[in-house]
């Protein structure tokens, strides 16, 4: 079954050429069909990869299916990976995948059929590229993979095309993956002129036998892309943009898989990122300011979708600590609860606007808890495991990563849980807000409201089981000792020691019941402030500096967008005038001249009979003078 | 200095006096005869030079019958009175500026070849004479006397189909032709 | 008589023709220069025949009589060129009721 692993990637494609190609026959019925049934076989066929990959002696496997690139002694082939990693992230992708298919089968219905087929086959060509990505067996697969789904996000931001926001909201997620991207290309570049190959297995064996120095910088760059695809500091400011996109989409591609590709990329290449401690230490840092920072402008920001969005970045950041102080499988584990709950949070959060007709703007909900009561609960359990409360998923992963920044430096460890109270905060104020408290839309909203039908609420459902549940896979050993499946499931990947550094079981519990007083003080603060009287007003003061979001927007216009506005616009000034400007000069001196010629070409022929003498006589002087 | 000598320079200086006043006057009729007396003169070298076939055709032929076509036609156009408006003078002094010169770079280049000890022959030889000539042009050159013919008959109707005034041109078809209309 | 004196006197008589060429505007002025040209040109072959008679004759008897020959040809398309030129110019001044050269000046468009 391994070797037909190229199956799961090559049905969405299909699924893709299907409804892109026949968009404007297919009925709107057979085009969600096929849209979600080829993700759906994918799922089915990765259960079925999961379970050889479970068993007992697998090997990772490399599927090799054709030479891609031969030149000289540099060979890249087309070869799919099998091993824990892949599996896994394969599951989490068609799984996660499939639910947002058949989610948008019933939010998109409105859409007009060639849109709406449009919009499933972008989305299946997602699920191609993010496959490719994670089954790629060398760096060069995987940047394949990287750049499909920066295309699909591109394309799937931009849908409503003609909301001209929308497209430049689109247009500046695609500049900042491709400033990501320079970095991960040059890295790629590094690696053929310093092993000679772009293959996971010969990179990760020859990465010992090359300077610390050339590490890091291979590292370091790979960083870069990993902080354009999963938005972390300085390149995240796309991702709060990104919500112009349909909701599935933000669910699906802004918050579950594609963003999760920086961190499945560092995972894949922690042997090199071992190597790197300079590397690490950057990874760490940049992961925690950004899930602060992210924190702190969700706290104010009113647009229920961009709240999601900074608490993805938020969260992201907290898998990139995790990765930077060594615990691989805890930020593996995070993203795979992450997905179950914050796919969740975006599809709870797209029932709502759907119930409230299109309105994003919290302040004008409230109560809804009345009238929606799947999204409700689901939501909240959704709200409850990101917050981190126990048992839900989300406590067991972030408690993991929370650990291992401890027992890499307690500083980091602060700046965490700080964050983990600022997400229990605001998550809570967001619950509140939009579902706690009396109806604050127009009367018109109030009479429309209404629980979305099955094929959302089906979604909801199994992702909320998930999310509450999703935990127990990876449960610490200061709870019951060898009991952290996934820590083992991975280790043939990922190493022993995946897992950061141990500490003692009493630190740890202690460390725990700190995270969990704090999450518990935030949700509870949260629910007491807003559930009554939630805030309407225009925020002031600090609360100002946040809602407008530290202002990055602001200084990455100045200090970028400016100058090189600034530059454009005098290279296009040189292009008019002075490029032009010779161009054109040249033309007007040959017509110059022309126009001063053709004043020989009088038409009087004594005039020509005159020049045909000179010319006579200049050439005998020449025969003359030239010849003795 | 031998009567051949004296007959050279007189006929020289008549010849160039003659062509001078070809150009310079303002009656054409006066440049016609003037040139008349030109061919005279060269035809008078001709015979110095013992051609006597071409010093006839010459007169014949130039100064006879060509020369008579040419006062024929001013005849015909009534131009012999002095027609020519004033002309840029800046260009007529350019045009002599010019031919002066380019006499003067002939000479000047004649001067450099070495060509004194080349003689013409004169009052002597028979290769002249029309037995000689009609010999050479009908053995060697008659293909291009034949050829000449046919320039003639071309040229012939050359001028006919010139010379045809277009009232004659319109009679040609009388009913009309479906071109113009 | 030396070869030089009938070189200079042919290039005198054609530049005088040249100079006509220039300065006239009478087409049929122009033409006649033309003739003293053709003139001038015809009267140094016959020189030159001359010269080569006097150079080779006594060896090749016919030697230099082509240059004559020459001279006769040059007549003959002389013949045809002033019928063909005359016609032409009669046509030009039954159309502009004028030969001067300079209101042909056609050829500018």
């Amino acid at each position: 079954m391994t070797q037909l692993v190229w199956l799961v990637p090559v049905l969405p494609l299909v699924g893709f050429l299907i409804n892109g190609l026949f968009r404007k026959s297919l009925p709107k019925s057979l085009v969600g069909i096929i849209g979600s049934g080829t993700v759906l076989i994918s799922f089915i066929l990765s259960v079925v990869i999961f379970g050889d990959v479970r068993h007992e002696g697998f090997q990772p496997t490399v599927v090799d299916l054709w030479d891609f690139i031969s030149v000289d002694k540099l060979h890249i082939s087309l070869a799919f990976q099998v091993d824990q990693l892949s599996a896994l992230f394969l599951l989490i992708i068609t799984g996660v995948g499939f639910l947002i298919h058949l989610y948008s089968t019933s939010y998109m219905h409105e859409e007009e059929g060639p849109h709406y087929a449009r919009f499933f086959s972008y989305l299946n060509l997602f699920v191609f590229s993010m496959l490719v990505l994670v089954l790629g067996a060398n760096f060069l697969i995987l940047f394949i993979g990287w750049e499909g789904v920066g295309l699909c996000s591109y394309l799937l931001i931009g849908y409503w095309f003609k909301n001209l926001d929308y497209g430049y909201a689109a247009r500046k997620a695609f500049i900042m993956n491709r400033i990501g991207d320079v970095g991960f290309l040059i890295a790629i570049f590094m690696m053929i002129a310093k092993f000679g190959s772009v293959d996971f297995a010969e990179v990760f064996g020859k990465a010992g036998s090359v300077s610390t120095g050339v590490i890091t910088a291979i590292t370091l760059l790979l960083f870069v892309g990993a902080t354009g695809k999963s938005a972390q500091i300085p390149l995240y400011t796309w991702l709060p943009d990104a919500m112009a996109g349909p909701t599935p989409v933000s669910a699906l591609i802004h918050a579950a898989t594609m963003v999760t590709a920086g961190i499945y990329m560092i995972a894949r290449s922690h042997v090199l990122y071992d190597l790197a401690p300079v590397t690490m230490n950057v990874v760490a840092v940049i992961g925690a300011a950004t899930a602060f920072l992210a924190a702190t402008i969700a706290l104010k920001q009113n647009d229920i979708k961009k709240v999601l969005a900074y608490s993805t970045v938020s969260q992201l950041g907290y898998m990139f600590l995790g990765l930077g102080v060594g615990a691989y499988d805890g930020a593996v584990f995070h993203v795979m609860t992450h997905a179950f709950f914050k796919a969740l949070l975006f599809l709870g959060a797209g029932s709502v606007i759907h119930a409230m007709g299109g309105e994003q703007d919290m302040r004008k909900m409230g109560g809804l808890k009345k009238w929606m009561p799947a999204t409700h609960i689901t939501f909240l359990i959704a709200c409850l495991a990101i917050s981190g409360i126990p048992p839900f998923s989300g406590f067991f992963s972030k408690d993991e990563i929370l650990a291992a920044a401890y027992g890499k430096n307690p500083i980091y460890y602060v700046v965490g849980v700080f964050t983990a109270f600022l997400t229990a905060f605001y998550m809570f104020r967001l619950y509140a807000t939009t579902f706690l408290g009396g109806f604050r839309g127009t009367h018109e909203q109030e009479h429309h409201l209404h629980e979305s039908p099955a094929a959302i609420t089906i979604p909801l459902w199994v992702l909320a089981i998930l999310a509450a549940v999703a935990g127990f896979l990876g449960i610490p050993a200061v709870f019951a000792p060898n009991a952290h499946w996934l820590g083992a499931y991975l280790s043939p990947v990922l190493g022993e020691n995946a897992h950061g550094i141990e500490l003692e079981k009493g630190t740890e519990g202690m460390l725990m019941v700190v995270s969990v007083v704090l999450a518990v003080i935030g949700v509870v603060a949260a629910w007491a402030r807003f559930a009554k009287k939630p805030e309407l007003g225009e925020p002031t003061g600090f609360g100002k500096f946040l809602a407008n979001k530290w202002y990055v927007d602001e200084l990455y216009n100045a200090v970028v967008v400016r100058p090189l506005d600034l530059l454009a616009q005098f290279l296009t000034f040189f292009d008019k005038h002075i490029i032009d400007g010779i161009v054109n000069g040249v033309g007007r001196l040959v017509q110059y001249g022309s126009r001063q010629l053709r004043l020989l070409q009088s038409g009087l022929v004594g005039g020509y009979v005159l020049l045909m003498v000179i010319g006579i006589l200049v050439l005998f002087l020449v025969e003359l003078f030239t010849k003795h | 200095m031998g009567i051949t000598q004296v007959l050279f320079w007189f006929l020289s200086i008549m010849a160039i006096l003659a062509a001078i006043l070809v150009v310079i006057s303002k009656n054409p009729v006066h440049s016609v005869l003037w040139l008349i007396v030109v061919f005279v003169a060269i035809s008078g070298h001709y015979i110095l030079l013992d051609a006597q076939f071409l010093a006839i055709v010459n007169l014949i032929v130039y100064a006879g019958a060509i020369m008579v076509l040419f006062l024929f036609v001013f005849m015909l156009m009534n131009l012999n009175a002095e027609t020519e408006p004033q002309k840029n003078r800046w260009l007529k002094i350019a045009g002599v500026v010019t031919g002066g010169a380019l006499l003067l770079v002939l000479v000047a280049a004649l001067k450099k070849a070495d060509l004194k000890a080349q003689i013409a022959e004169m009052n002597k030889g028979d290769i002249g004479l029309i037995h000689n000539l009609g010999v050479t042009l009908f053995h060697d050159y008659v293909v291009p006397f034949e050829i000449s013919s046919v320039l003639f008959l071309s040229a012939m109707v050359g001028v006919v189909v010139i010379g045809r005034n277009e009232r004659e041109q319109k009679d040609m078809w009388p009913h009309g032709n479906n071109y113009g209309a | 008589m030396p070869i030089n004196y009938y070189i200079f006197l042919a290039v005198a008589l054609f530049c005088v023709g040249v100079a006509g060429v220039l300065t006239r505007r009478n087409a049929i002025i122009i033409f006649m220069c033309i003739e003293l040209m053709l003139n001038a040109v015809n009267l140094l072959l016959v020189a030159f025949s001359k010269m080569h008679h006097h150079a080779l004759g006594a060896s090749v008897p016919t030697a230099g009589i082509d240059g004559q020959l020459f001279v006769f040809f040059i007549m003959v398309v002389a013949a045809a060129e002033v019928s063909v030129g005359l016609a032409v110019i009669v046509m030009m001044y039954r159309n502009t009721h004028s030969i001067d050269v300079n209101f042909l000046n056609r050829l500018k468009h």
